[in-house]
């Protein structure tokens, strides 16, 4: 029997707004605990909420990217239940009437696009944090209650592992191009849900779906659902039955684990918040924010292509995040060649980052720089083996131009100057010249290394060649 | 000292002129409260040497000339937060709880110079009708000690009627100020939902509380308008509409004021003694000029339903963070998490407590939230509509505060059905957010009767002018307990 595979997928980001989204408290992360808080954040008898108009805005940022449609009356609710990291035993949300709803993004798995449908999109607020220590008592950290969340929810398109892990890099790429989100998986600012369900070929009802739990990186996403996937059809093609369970990923075993069968589902008793009047959105709040929109990937890879003259392959890696495509735009702003440009950042660069474990913008290297070396090797003034050298001085957060000169790297190119050099090396070596008339071309690399040897390595091989022949031909 | 001042205008003409000092002035309110506190039991937390500091130091900086709040002792209702000050709900669960914080309504009658003279005693969690339901025990009526002084206001209603503070604050989630008021012969005012900030009030039901004065006069309660009322940026629900001054507003005159007596106001269920002062004192208002027609408000008799299903519901998530973790009364009895939930909630809330937090938690569940809180809900719609449609005719309506007078303490106790029909007409002012004050209009056996006046939203000013006009044509304000004769400052 084949089975179709149903996955849907809730994701949870962080807002970076200043301030928390019911209360003045700063939203910053690494803190002492408890540093970031006040009364509202301790959920004290008689503290009200104080909406943050910042996230709706932000909200409303992240609808538009996944072109979702925006409720333009819209309320919070109340979500009702016990825990010491949530410390009012609610935690305000929306439910009936989403910030958003009914957007899609397009995925691309091995060249083949297809669009996922997104149910719903709201903003809600964070719970603090537990800490279980082994001294036998339980912290409690409030700094992270109140830290405004956007919880996108998928539709039922997403049909393969693959298409989960695409769906959430595009997710990912898209937010982050926002600016409303770092949206890192591995600081927590993105979290994911997970639940999968198989059923039959051709059959309408969906299968009893799982879900999966500590997955911590999108890749982790993918490896639990591929093993969730073959243990269900395991499952049923044995003649048994799928039961609503929610499982852990282990990451050592790459295995999913039974953590706790559901039954029935939870009450969590929303109700409209009643401290909160309702959000009134006006057309002209929706346009000010579209014309305020950043440009989004697929338009800034059309215009590398377009504009720029590079391959699909490298516009789409460029624009993986905004941090990189903008530095691109920067770098070749400021005079680089665009596909040089290209180069360095796919190349040297990612290398550097990936050795280093660094993200572009915790480096020294700046747009600036790139372009300057990259210029000085356009215009000759250094080879593209001195630009090793000024490559890793530049990201130690060097001036190219300036190391360039106090090194004394600068290319020699001037035929005025080599002209001389050469022919004192065609009169110190005249069996040479025979064996280069004789046909015998080694001769020539190694007259070209004796100037090279002359000029300590600056000469332009380029122009030296050029004057070598000419020279040469000469005799 | 025997000297008796009726009104803060009076009070503070003899501080400003040195008559008397603020210490002497508090220092006599203190001995006043401790006198009637066996009587009474008004207070749960007597602020005795933090209020004389701050009395001391009202006379130091010298008495503002501008400011009848200026060295003169307030007392607040003790589900309003006060910092350093216990604060207690009435409740067991927070027995020991010190805010860190101020209500906004503190905050801003402390600058107008008020002293802080103490928290008043009132139903827990201002659920009741009668301050019955208090862990510190109940409040007796000063005018019949074997009486209850209404609720959940009992304490605030109770010190002012017996003289012992001439202005206090209350809250109002169905009636809470207005009844404790007809109650205890003194004029209580629910403002529109949103004209007072309920930054720092321990909410019972949010879409329905409100703060409001409790005074012995209209005039004094148009001059705590004047401080408490505006926006707060802490409060998202309280509203940027300008604030007249109140006390301006109070010509005195209602001639060809339109007034709407709804039919179900006076209808079954009303005592036939409040009937009688309540149609006596409508004649009242007509011989002021003002006209009266006979008007309907049809869904206002399914207000207590819909009342008993979103109060509860609110409250039942309100009262969540009650759990014993950070603050308040926490059960020694717990081996696990889950037991320190239920044994604190189990020990530290009261039984009409737990009687709303079960209807709401029910009415609130997915089997029952559309039959319930869904109805609950189009019935507070319909009832809005109600109002708008009289509104659009007349002034301000008037009827019966309460049902009946005050009863007999442990009368109802046993039924809730009958004690929650004492807010039949109240809730529907809460219910559309609408201003509504209770006047003095009389005693009916020996005990006071109110007279309500409901506005328009944000027309407060007219609510408390028609009050006014009533006041100063009648001498029932004038009425006092015997046990507020002699002693008051």
């Amino acid at each position: 029997m084949n089975f179709q595979t149903t996955i849907g997928l809730e994701v949870h980001v962080e807002l970076k707004t200043n301030s928390k989204i019911f209360s003045p408290s700063p939203v910053e992360f690494g803190d002492n605990p408890n540093a970031n808080t006040n009364v509202i954040d301790w959920g004290y008898p008689g503290v009200l909420p104080t909406p943050n108009k910042g996230v709706v805005e932000y909200g409303m940022r992240a609808a538009l990217a996944l072109h979702a449609k925006i409720n333009q009356h819209t309320h919070f609710d109340r979500k009702n239940y016990f825990y010491p990291d949530n410390p009012k035993a609610y935690q305000i949300s929306q439910s009936d009437v989403p910030l958003a709803q009914n957007g899609w993004i397009e995925i691309d798995v091995d060249g083949k696009k297809k669009k996922i449908g997104i149910e719903e999109m709201h903003i809600e607020e964070d719970a603090g944090k537990n800490t279980h220590n082994p001294n036998g008592y339980s912290y409690v950290d409030l700094n992270r209650q109140g830290t405004p969340l956007i919880e996108i929810v998928s539709k039922p398109d997403i049909a393969s592992p693959d298409e989960a892990y695409a769906y959430l890099e595009t997710l990912r790429q898209r937010i982050q191009f926002t600016g409303v989100s770092d949206v890192k998986m591995e600081e927590g600012s993105m979290r994911v849900d997970v639940n999968i369900s198989i059923r039959p070929y051709g059959t309408d009802k969906f299968g009893t779906k799982t879900e999966l739990k500590n997955l911590n990186s999108f890749n982790y996403v993918k490896k639990g659902l591929q093993f969730e996937e073959q243990r269900q059809q395991r499952v049923l093609l044995s003649g048994g039955q799928i039961q609503q369970e929610t499982r852990r990923y282990d990451e050592a075993s790459n295995e999913t684990i039974l953590m706790r069968v559901k039954e029935g589902a939870d009450d969590y008793r929303y109700f409209p918040e009643p401290d909160i009047p309702n959000v009134e959105i006006a057309d002209d709040w929706i346009k000010q924010i579209e014309a305020t929109m950043p440009e989004m990937p697929e338009r800034r890879r059309q215009r590398y292509v377009d504009d720029l003259g590079l391959t699909d392959y490298d516009a789409m890696v460029l624009t993986q995040t905004k941090e990189m495509s903008d530095f691109f735009e920067a770098a070749v702003a400021q005079g680089a060649d665009a596909k040089l440009t290209s180069n360095y950042l796919q190349g040297d660069v990612n290398a550097y980052l990936n050795d280093n474990h660094l993200d572009l913008q915790d480096t020294k290297l700046t747009p600036d720089h790139l372009a300057g070396m990259i210029k000085l090797q356009m215009d000759g003034t250094i080879s593209s083996k001195m630009a090793k050298k000024v490559f890793k001085a530049i990201m130690d957060g060097e001036e190219p131009n300036d190391y360039v000169k106090a090194h004394n790297l600068v290319q020699l190119s001037d035929p005025a100057q080599l002209q001389p050099i050469i022919d004192g090396v065609l009169d110190a070596n005249a069996q040479s010249i025979e064996d280069f008339k004789n046909g015998k071309d080694r001769a020539v690399g190694f007259l070209v290394g004796q100037i090279m040897k002359q000029t300590h390595g600056q000469a332009n091989p380029k122009i030296v060649n050029k004057l070598l022949m000419t020279s040469l031909n000469a005799r | 000292m025997t000297q008796q001042f009726d009104n803060l205008t009076e009070l503070h003409q003899a501080l400003v002129n040195k008559d008397l000092s603020a210490t002497e002035l508090t220092q006599q309110t203190l001995t006043n409260i401790h006198d009637h506190e066996d009587a009474l039991n008004a207070y749960v937390t007597v602020n005795d040497d933090e209020a004389l500091a701050q009395a001391k130091q009202a006379d130091e900086s010298g008495i503002d000339a501008d400011n009848v709040f200026s060295g003169v002792p307030v007392a607040y209702k003790d589900n309003l937060t006060t910092k350093g000050l216990l604060t207690t709900a009435a409740s067991k669960i927070l027995y020991n709880f010190k805010p860190v914080y101020d209500a906004d309504v503190v905050t801003r009658l402390r600058a107008a110079g008020a002293v802080t003279i103490g928290k008043t005693n009132l139903d827990e969690f201002a659920m009741g009708g009668s301050t019955e339901t208090s862990y510190f025990g109940t409040v007796h009526n000063p005018w019949d000690t074997t009486k209850v002084p209404g609720g959940s206001s009992g304490g605030s209603a109770a010190t002012v009627a017996a003289g012992d503070v001439l202005a206090a604050l209350g809250s109002d989630t169905g009636g809470s100020i207005r009844q404790p008021a007809a109650f205890n012969g003194i004029v209580g005012l629910k403002p529109t939902y949103g004209r007072v900030s309920r930054w720092g009030l321990i909410a019972f039901a949010s879409s329905l509380d409100q703060i409001g004065p409790m005074t012995q006069n209209v005039t004094d309660a148009a001059a705590m308008m004047n401080v408490i009322a505006g926006r707060d940026e802490r409060d998202a629900t309280s509203s940027s509409k300008e604030v007249p001054d109140y006390v301006a507003g109070l010509s005195g005159d209602i001639k060809g004021l339109k007034i709407g007596v709804p039919k179900e106001f006076l209808g079954d269920g009303i005592d036939e003694g409040v009937r009688d002062q309540i149609k006596t004192a409508i004649k009242k208002l007509e011989a002021l000029g003002a006209t009266v027609d006979e008007v309907s408000l049809p869904h206002s008799t399914h207000g207590i339903q819909a009342y008993y299903i979103l109060g509860p519901s609110e409250a039942s998530s309100n009262l969540q963070r009650f759990d014993g973790i950070r603050y308040g009364y926490r059960t020694p009895n717990a081996k696990n998490l889950e037991e320190l939930y239920v044994k604190t909630r189990s020990e530290g809330f009261g039984d009409e407590v737990k009687r709303r937090i079960m209807l709401g938690t029910f009415a609130l569940s997915a089997g029952s939230f559309d039959a319930f809180f869904m109805k609950a809900a189009k019935i507070r719609t319909l009832i809005i509509e109600d109002f708008k449609k009289v509104f659009a005719d007349y002034d301000v309506i008037v009827g019966p505060t309460a049902p009946t007078p005050a009863f007999g303490i442990g009368a109802e106790t046993k039924d809730p059905m009958t004690m929650y029909m004492n807010d039949m007409l109240t809730v529907p002012a809460n219910l559309a957010g609408l201003p509504a004050v209770s006047v003095p209009a009389g005693l009916v056996d020996g005990l006071p009767v109110g007279l309500q006046v409901i506005g328009r939203p944000f027309d407060e000013s007219r609510v408390l002018n028609t009050a006014f006009a009533f006041e100063q044509n009648t001498t029932f304000h004038e009425l006092k307990p015997s046990m507020s004769k002699g002693g008051r400052a």
